[in-house]
C-alpha cells in the first residue's frame, strides 16, 4: 500500500473509531442500558468524550516534538471537529431534555448558574474553531493568525475543566485526572520548548566557535 | 408536568387528632403486632449465640399502615431505588454504594439517644422495630443535586422514640451521628466529607409528624446502599438531611454542625428546606429531573410537603436560613 492509500486508511479509521462512543451511546439508549437516570447519563458521556478527544488534539504536538510522530498532525482536526460535534451534541442535549427548549431559561443559567455559564462559553469559543478549521480559512487568516485564533483551544480545555469539576457537589477524581493529563501535555509543550531553545543556543555557540566569531 | 393531587386523609386530619389515631390503632393492633412479631423474637432467641447476621424473622417487615404523602404520584421501582444512591461513604459514583454494599455489615447495630433527656437509653434495633408499630410512608424525596423520585419508606416516626427518652425543656435541636467503618465504606478513606457524617434539626422540626426512622423499603429490610439498617427521613428537605445508617442521635441545646454545611458553607445551609426561589450557587433549584421521566418538573416548595410543613417557619427569612 502506497503512503497515501495508508494515509486515507488511518483517517478513515479515525473516523469510525471516533464515532464508536456516540454509536455505543445509541445502541446502549435503545436496550435501554443507561442506568437509571439516563438523561444524566447521555449528557455525560457526551461531555466525557467531548474532554478525550479535545486533549487528544492537545497531545499531537508533544507527540511529535518528543517522539517524532507525524501521523498525529494529520488526524488532530479531524479529532478536533469530533470535540465540536460532541461538544454540541452535549449542549443541544441539555437544551433540549433538561432545559425543555427553553431558551430565556437555558440563558438565565447561564448568566446565573456559573456551572453552565464556563460550559456555554467552552462551546461558544469551539465555534470559530469549527468554522476556521478548512483549509480555505487558513489561507485566508494567514498561518500566524490562524495559529493565534486556535489557541484558543487551551482556553476552551480549561473552561471545560472547570464546568466538568463544578457539576457535582464535591470535586471528583475524574476532573482532577482530566486536568492531571492536561497538565501534563501543556508541560510537554513547554518543556521541549527549552529544550528546542538551549539546543539551537547550543548550536550556535558550536558553530560561533568552528567560525571563530564571538556570538551576539 | 404533574399537578399535585388532593390531599390525602392523613394529610387534611388535624394533627393531633391524627396522633391519636395511631395511638388508638396502636392499642387495637397491639396484641396482632406483638403475636406476629413474637414470632421473630422467637427466632432471635432461637438463635442463640450466633450473632444475628439476618435479622429475626429474615428480611421481611410486617407493616401494620400504608400512608401516600406523595399525592398519589407514582412509586419508583426498588431496582431504581437502590441503584442510585448519594451515599459517599461507599464512594462517589451513583453506582458505587450498590456496588460496595456488600462491604457493609449493618448488624449487630444499636442507636444511642441521649443528651438533654430524662431517660437516655442506648437502643437495639430488633428492639426499635418490635417497640414501634412500623408503616409504609411513601414520600418524595428531593437530592440537592435537582433529581427526585418517589419512594415507600418503612418506619416509624422520630417523635415516638424521642417521647420514649423524655426530652426535657433544654433539648431545642436533634442531632444525628451516622456509623465510622472506614474498613466497611471505602468512601470514609477519602476526604470528600469530614467523617462520620453528622445532621442534625431543630426539636420541632424532629418531632414533626412526617419525621421518619426508616428501616425498611418495599417490605424488606434497608439495603446496604440505602443507609442500613435505619436512617432518618425529612421529605421536606434536600436528601442529604436525611442522614443514612444511624448510631447517635443527641438532643442537643444549641444548633448541632452538619456534614454538607462543614463541606461547603456557602452551598448547604442547616435548614436545607427544598425551595425552588433559592438557588444553589452553582445550578438552579427551580425544576427536578423525577427519576423515570424524560423532562424536567418544577420543584415545588417544600416539596409538595408546604401545609404540613410551612407554619414552622413562618416569620424566617427561607433565604438567609437556607
Amino acid at each position: 500500500m502506497n503512503a497515501s492509500r495508508r494515509a486515507t486508511l488511518v483517517k478513515a479509521v479515525t473516523f469510525v473509531l471516533a464515532l464508536v462512543p456516540m454509536i455505543k451511546l445509541g445502541v446502549d439508549a435503545l436496550l435501554g442500558r443507561l442506568g437509571v437516570d439516563p438523561v444524566s447519563e447521555i449528557e455525560n458521556r457526551l461531555g466525557w468524550w467531548t474532554l478525550v478527544m479535545l486533549l487528544a488534539t492537545l497531545a499531537v504536538t508533544p507527540l511529535n516534538a518528543w517522539l517524532r510522530w507525524t501521523w498525529p498532525l494529520r488526524l488532530r482536526r479531524m479529532i478536533g471537529l469530533f470535540a465540536f460535534f460532541y461538544a454540541t451534541v452535549h449542549f443541544a442535549s441539555y437544551l433540549a431534555i433538561d432545559q425543555g427548549l427553553d431558551f430565556s431559561a437555558m440563558l438565565d443559567d447561564v448568566v446565573k448558574r456559573k456551572f453552565i455559564t464556563v460550559g456555554f462559553a467552552a462551546w461558544t469559543l469551539l465555534v470559530p474553531l469549527a468554522i476556521t478549521s478548512t483549509n480555505g480559512w487558513r489561507k485566508r487568516l494567514g498561518q500566524k493568525r490562524w495559529q493565534a485564533l486556535h489557541r484558543l483551544v487551551y482556553l476552551v480545555v480549561v473552561l471545560g475543566l472547570f464546568h466538568f469539576a463544578w457539576r457535582f457537589k464535591v470535586l471528583e477524581d475524574a476532573p482532577l485526572v482530566f486536568a492531571g493529563i492536561f497538565a501534563l501535555l501543556m508541560l510537554a509543550r513547554v518543556a521541549h520548548g527549552f529544550v528546542k531553545r538551549s539546543r539551537a543556543r547550543a548550536r550556535a555557540s558550536r558553530e560561533a566557535n568552528a567560525l571563530g566569531v564571538p556570538i551576539r | 408536568m404533574a399537578k399535585r393531587t388532593d390531599p390525602r386523609v392523613s394529610e387534611i386530619t388535624p394533627e393531633h387528632v391524627y396522633l391519636r389515631r395511631r395511638d388508638l390503632m396502636r392499642g387495637g393492633l397491639a396484641l396482632a403486632a406483638a403475636s406476629a412479631l413474637g414470632l421473630g423474637a422467637r427466632r432471635v432467641f432461637a438463635d442463640g449465640a450466633k450473632p444475628a447476621s439476618r435479622p429475626p424473622g429474615g428480611d421481611s417487615l410486617t407493616v401494620l399502615k400504608h400512608v401516600d404523602d406523595a399525592g398519589g404520584e407514582k412509586q419508583n421501582s426498588l431496582d431504581e431505588i437502590t441503584h442510585y444512591n448519594n451515599f459517599y461513604e461507599f464512594g462517589t459514583d451513583k453506582t458505587d454504594p450498590a456496588d460496595n454494599a456488600s462491604l457493609f455489615h449493618p448488624r449487630p447495630w444499636t442507636v444511642e439517644v441521649a443528651g438533654e433527656c430524662a431517660k437516655p437509653k442506648t437502643f437495639d434495633l430488633d428492639e426499635l422495630i418490635r417497640r414501634f408499630p412500623l408503616e409504609e410512608r411513601v414520600y418524595r424525596m428531593r437530592c440537592v443535586e435537582a433529581w427526585s423520585m418517589v419512594i415507600p419508606w418503612i418506619g416509624f416516626p422520630l417523635a415516638s422514640l424521642l417521647n420514649a427518652v423524655e426530652p426535657t425543656s433544654k433539648a431545642k435541636f436533634v442531632a444525628f451521628e451516622s456509623v465510622l467503618r472506614p474498613e466497611e465504606m471505602p468512601g470514609q478513606k477519602r476526604g470528600w466529607l469530614e467523617w462520620p457524617y453528622v445532621e442534625g434539626l431543630r426539636i420541632d422540626e424532629a418531632t414533626h409528624p412526617l419525621t421518619l426512622l426508616s428501616v425498611g423499603l418495599y417490605g424488606k429490610v434497608l439495603p446496604n446502599q440505602n443507609g442500613a439498617p435505619i436512617r432518618l427521613v425529612v421529605p421536606w428537605k434536600y436528601g442529604f438531611k436525611s442522614a443514612k445508617s444511624i448510631v447517635k442521635i443527641r438532643l442537643v441545646e444549641s444548633q448541632p454542625p452538619t456534614s454538607w454545611n462543614r463541606a461547603s458553607p456557602s452551598e448547604y445551609g442547616f435548614y436545607s428546606n427544598v425551595n425552588p426561589d433559592v438557588d444553589h450557587p452553582r445550578w438552579s433549584q427551580k425544576r427536578e429531573r423525577r427519576i423515570g421521566e424524560f423532562l424536567r418538573r418544577p420543584t415545588l416548595p417544600f416539596n409538595g410537603y408546604a401545609t404540613e410543613v410551612a407554619s414552622l417557619y413562618s416569620g424566617m427569612d427561607l433565604r438567609q436560613n437556607f
